[in-house]
């Protein structure tokens, strides 16, 4: 059985989607927290109790032992239903308990994962639990495969920032349309995504391994399509990557093809510092 | 090829954004229902967004667009292609009196083989008892330490009580009664993913407690006590731990998967609606028991009559035996000539 941490699902129009499976450390993380909201829910109703059982005993003891019994079993339970596979320690770890197949979460499988949550916490601490999440292939405790859930990461949106490509930058590769146009042939989507996500995240590596990181992207994607000297001359690596990357994913605006029309020659234009050529 | 994102995304968002609150309509309310053109134009921006995720990913290996249309793609993907039938409004009657027996039915196999597991249990207690008296000590668990000593004393003891207990402190104990009750049901049923081998051994040694107690009482001369003091509870609860029995049972057939074709997850589906029916249904016999051994099986003679006391526990479990072979057939002889 090879283990993998995605789901993927095919889908009859043939898409493919894959979404990421959670691993045990997080599931347990997000118990801590749902255990410490349990404890915390029967603090507060044994405070609310005390009253009860000042004004009678036998009620506030018999309404004591059906909430100590109903609160942990049906914490999860309804919190997964009602928040549709979330509970507040999963909200918070970005977890969420979908069907294995891609299908609506029913209640019936909420029940189950929850209700042989009893096995997996054997012999305690989810020690069964925890060692079926390192054996099976989906990362699944017992109630999990008994249910047909899994447990996955939600990953957090964030919309990719091309404004950093720097769209009002001047760009030397647009003088020539023709090695664009080769260039976005013979990029793969892969490879431009690297150096998008290399510019995107430049500034949260060292200086010496982002230049060494520039330098190779840049060595590499200058074998694709040879751009003449004029073009890459006086250019640093990073700029040169900024400059594929807004060629790959930019299409050239009327303003920026007046602009490189209207551009002074090499020998003309201003230098900014570490290579960047501005208008 | 390879797309340009912006210009992407700012074409095709507000068809994203569209599905995204169709979607969001659909999860937030159960009840929320599709007339036939949203269907076609919630079909339509499902595939589209599944068109935008397969340029995308074939195009442009952008991650973090990737991941919002994967998720949208999944959203839409669960509400389209689920075959399970919606699930409707929850009708407790409607699930109390067709639902469950018909259920309970279903796999009344492996509620035989429950029922099997226990008696062989009852037996061996019994025999136990019957040969060795001391087998009392070892085997009985802590709960039930009242009946260590002589059954005689114990009734002369009950019949002779001056204080009756009252209602209010019988809550209590009732409550105890169903919360320790449950979880010994829901523990049968866990340990189904034993293969079975938990809950059949569950069974058993409820069976030879069973069997110890009942032999102990005949042996004492304390039939009729054992009775009246067992029925009215008893008569429920029993076949409530057999029917626990049979849902970690039916578990651990669709675990092991003997001589069926279907996968492990394709069994695990097909049988989870019917593991909670039972389990469930089991909840319920089981808060009734615990009402009628704390508030009545308790009261001995003379507050009430033993006769009286096994006439109830006589018609409950008539009753009950009705419920589960015949509550419901109306509708499921309806539902199989339909399918025929």
């Amino acid at each position: 059985m090879t283990r993998t941490n995605t789901l993927l699902i095919k889908t009859p129009e043939g898409v493919v989607f894959s979404q990421t499976l959670a691993g045990p450390v997080t599931r347990f993380l997000a118990w801590l927290v749902d255990f410490a909201c349990v404890i915390g829910v029967l603090m507060v109703l044994n405070i609310i109790l005390m009253f009860v059982i000042v004004v009678s005993p036998e009620i506030g003891n018999a309404i004591a032992l059906v909430l100590f019994f109903v609160v942990p079993v049906g914490y999860a339970m309804s919190l997964e239903w009602l928040w549709r596979g979330q509970t507040i320690g999963k909200r918070i770890m970005r977890l969420r308990v979908v069907d294995a197949h891609g299908l609506r979460l029913h209640f019936s499988q909420v029940a189950i994962r929850n209700l042989l949550r009893v096995i997996d916490l054997l012999p305690g601490m989810y020690v069964v639990g925890g060692l079926a999440t390192f054996l099976t292939r989906r990362a699944q405790r017992l109630g999990d495969l008994a249910a047909n859930t899994v447990v996955i990461r939600i990953p957090k949106i964030v919309e990719p920032n091309l404004e950093q490509l720097g769209a009002d930058k001047y760009n030397s590769l647009r003088g020539y349309p023709h090695l664009c146009a080769r260039l976005r042939q013979r990029v793969s989507p892969a490879e431009a995504s690297t150096a998008l996500q290399a510019i995107i995240r430049r500034d949260e590596f060292d200086a010496a391994a982002r230049v060494q990181l520039f330098e190779d992207l840049a060595e590499h994607f200058k074998s694709k399509v040879e751009f003449p000297a004029e073009a890459i001359e006086g250019i640093a690596d990073e700029q040169f990557v900024r400059n594929v990357a807004d060629v790959l994913y930019r299409t050239e605006t009327k303003r920026q093809r007046e602009r490189a029309a209207s551009v002074p020659s090499t020998e003309e234009r201003p230098r900014e510092a570490g290579g960047t050529l501005v208008r | 090829m390879i797309i340009d994102l912006q210009k992407f995304s700012a074409v095709e968002r507000p068809v994203w954004q569209e599905l995204e609150r169709l979607l969001d309509q659909l999860e937030l309310d159960p009840t929320f229902r599709l007339n036939v053109e949203q269907a076609k134009r919630f079909h339509y921006l499902y595939e589209r967004t599944s068109a935008d995720l397969s340029k995308l990913i074939t195009f442009a290996a952008e991650p973090e667009l990737r991941s919002y249309l994967e998720i949208l793609v999944a959203r839409a993907y669960s509400e389209i292609h689920e075959t399970r039938g919606d699930q409707k409004r929850f009708a407790p009657i409607a699930w109390f009196l067709n639902t469950l027996p018909q259920t309970f039915r279903r796999h009344v196999k492996a509620f035989y083989l429950s029922t099997a597991a226990c008696i062989i249990g009852t037996l061996f207690g019994g025999f136990a008892m019957a040969f060795d008296p001391e087998a009392k000590q070892t085997v009985m668990p802590a709960m039930f330490s009242e009946h260590l000593g002589d059954p005689a004393e114990r009734v002369r003891r009950e019949e002779q009580a001056k204080h009756t207990p009252t209602a209010g402190q019988l809550t209590p104990f009732s409550t105890q009664l169903m919360t320790h009750n449950i979880r010994q049901a829901i523990n049968a049923l866990a340990l189904g993913m034993t293969f079975g081998i938990g809950t059949l051994v569950v069974l058993f040694y409820n069976g030879v407690i069973l069997g110890l107690i009942g032999v102990d009482y005949v042996a004492a001369g304390q039939t009729k006590f054992l009775l009246a003091w067992l029925m009215p509870h008893g008569v429920i609860e029993i076949p409530a731990f057999l029917i626990a029995g049979q849902t970690g049972l039916v578990l651990a057939n669709a675990l092991i998967g003997w001589g069926k074709r279907e996968r492990l997850a394709q069994r695990f589906r097909a049988v989870g609606p019917d593991l909670v029916t039972l389990i469930f249904g089991v909840g319920v016999m089981l808060i009734w028991a615990g009402l009628v051994e704390a508030f009545l099986s308790q009261y001995h003679e003379p507050v009430i009559p033993y006769s009286a006391k096994i006439i109830f526990g006589s018609i409950e479990l008539v009753m009950l035996i009705l419920f589960l072979a015949r509550s419901g057939r109306k509708t499921e002889l309806t539902a199989n000539s339909a399918a025929a």
